[in-house]
């Protein structure tokens, strides 16, 4: 917790600061992230990188990109990391109030709906976020899904990508993924495809953050990954 | 109190309070982000008993294919659909706005919705905005007063042909209407030729891709057939698959089981009545 009141006093300290430009660079390689979910048989499982940089300078090696919404519903949050903490918040206030008024937990369909409005409210004016949702719905069936930052919904039944590093993962996911893959398996395959194409994207890295979730449990994973 | 109220589920429509701090962000040098669009082939023809619409399924992001199987034929009407090219976002937040106040306008009329109805409330939406809602639509149905086609453009214009095709891959399905379209064909001939139009967007303009999605509307009855051509299916697929030998490396692992396991006391001291 102390890590990341330092990061957030340095990014205040950028921007009254005289050298405050962001470069030629564009803001969702301000700070870094990659993030990816896949379906398994009955389970999904959605990864993230550690990273927390203000480009090329690294702050936290233990940044959180992967909340939980409720016990089987996560949501991943990469871009600019400013956004992604007022779009959790966001969310979960929203969430806790359709816990209260229907006295349930939401689906991850009707999640993805509600986040895919609240980005488009701001749709002239959006935040710089790439949201990744996976969840368990109705009978244990495993759901993912991503958006761009105006909230236009992908639905795939493998796997979705989001982050500095999605090119490396697109092609990574596209050769490793196989359908009905059971959890161990899929923690491996996931985790080998983060931690590969990560190495290669010079934003994102410092280890990996697997979450695994079957009906029965959910299994937190840190990864050894290269810390350059 | 006022960041309360903020947060709170709002009445509708857009809001505009981070403009100006991305403002400020543009003017220090960021680029504005990459919109998710559908690159696009849309066709639509009007056939003997109805309306024929057929689109790709590829969405890009930039150079890269973030979907290889979207939907771009949208749900208005039991008997309207629309295909949309553009923004991603825009074309699937203006045809489920429509779609939900067509669906008011049944219950308040009583009566099927017309396509001109659904027309002129694109239209209008689009022609409020400038432009700024980057959606490019056809929209195709049969309601009472016979088959209907018409093309939206971003600004609010539109046209009523008996063929029309959107998107960047549009002028090679025109080509293909063009040369091949005539009026009185029969269902099986125009999804043919539907199909073929879409094709040669696929094949010719790297913003389309994948398969091909047909939709017929005839009175009373539609057939969304969802992949109806797949001609760019996966080829040289390993048997094998990825196996790793060396597993990955683990720091630290938590497991919190979601279901409580019940402790079961076999043969316990009955309870006192």
């Amino acid at each position: 917790m102390r890590r990341k009141a330092l990061a957030f006093d340095h990014f205040l300290h950028l921007n009254v600061g005289k050298c405050s430009n962001f470069g030629s660079g564009v803001i969702f390689e301000y700070n870094g992230s990659a993030l990816v979910a896949m379906v398994g048989k009955n389970c999904f499982a959605i990864a993230s990188d550690r990273r927390l940089g203000v480009q090329l300078q690294t702050i936290a090696t233990d940044f959180q990109k992967i909340y939980r919404i409720h016990h089987t519903l996560f949501i991943g949050l990469a871009g600019l990391a400013t956004d992604t903490q007022t779009l959790y918040q966001r969310l979960v206030f929203r969430h806790k109030l359709y816990h209260l008024r229907e006295e349930r937990d939401m689906k991850p369909e009707t999640f993805a709906s509600l986040v895919s409005a609240v980005l488009y409210e701001k749709r002239f004016g959006p935040y710089f976020c790439q949201p990744v949702i996976a969840g368990l719905g109705d009978d244990d069936k495993p759901f993912i899904c991503t958006m761009d930052s105006i909230g236009a919904k992908e639905l795939a039944k493998d796997f979705v990508v989001a982050g500095t590093a999605s090119e490396s993962l697109y092609g990574a996911c596209e050769s490793m993924f196989k359908p009905d893959m059971e959890a161990e398996e899929l923690f491996e395959t996931i985790s080998q495809a983060l931690i590969s194409s990560v190495d290669r994207d010079c934003l994102s890295g410092w280890g990996g953050h697997v979450y695994l979730v079957t009906p029965t449990e959910v299994t937190e994973r840190i990864l050894k990954g290269r810390m350059d | 109190m006022t960041r309360f109220e903020e947060s709170a589920p709002v009445k509708g429509g857009f809001s505009f309070d981070l403009c100006k701090r991305n403002e400020m962000l543009v003017q220090k040098g960021l680029k504005p982000s990459s919109y998710l669009k559908t690159g696009t082939t849309i066709v639509g023809l009007v056939f003997r008993d109805g309306v024929i619409l057929g689109a790709d399924t590829r969405a890009t992001e930039g150079p890269i294919v973030a979907d290889k199987n979207c939907e771009k034929i949208h749900y208005m009407a039991p008997n309207i659909y629309c295909c949309g090219a553009g923004t991603a976002a825009d074309t699937e937040a203006v045809t489920d706005m429509v779609s939900s106040q067509l669906k008011l306008h049944r219950f308040h009329t009583g009566r099927d919705s017309r396509v001109v109805t659904a027309l002129t409330l694109l239209k209008s939406h689009l022609f409020s905005y400038q432009g700024h809602v980057s959606a490019a639509l056809v929209l195709g149905g049969v309601d009472v007063t016979g088959p209907h086609l018409h093309t939206i453009y971003p600004h609010g214009s539109t046209d009523t042909l008996p063929f029309a095709t959107m998107g960047s891959g549009s002028l090679a399905a025109m080509a293909i209407f063009e040369s091949k379209y005539r009026e009185g064909l029969t269902r099986d001939e125009g999804v043919k030729l539907v199909a073929e139009a879409i094709s040669s967007g696929i094949f010719n303009d790297l913003g389309s891709g994948s398969n091909v999605d047909v939709c017929v509307i005839t009175k009373g009855n539609r057939e969304y057939l969802r992949n109806y051509m797949l001609p760019n299916l996966r080829t040289y697929v390993s048997e094998k698959g990825y196996s790793f030998s060396k597993k990955t490396e683990v720091l630290m692992t938590k497991i919190t089981p979601l279901r409580e396991l019940v402790e079961v006391n076999e043969g316990g001291d009955a309870m006192e009545e």
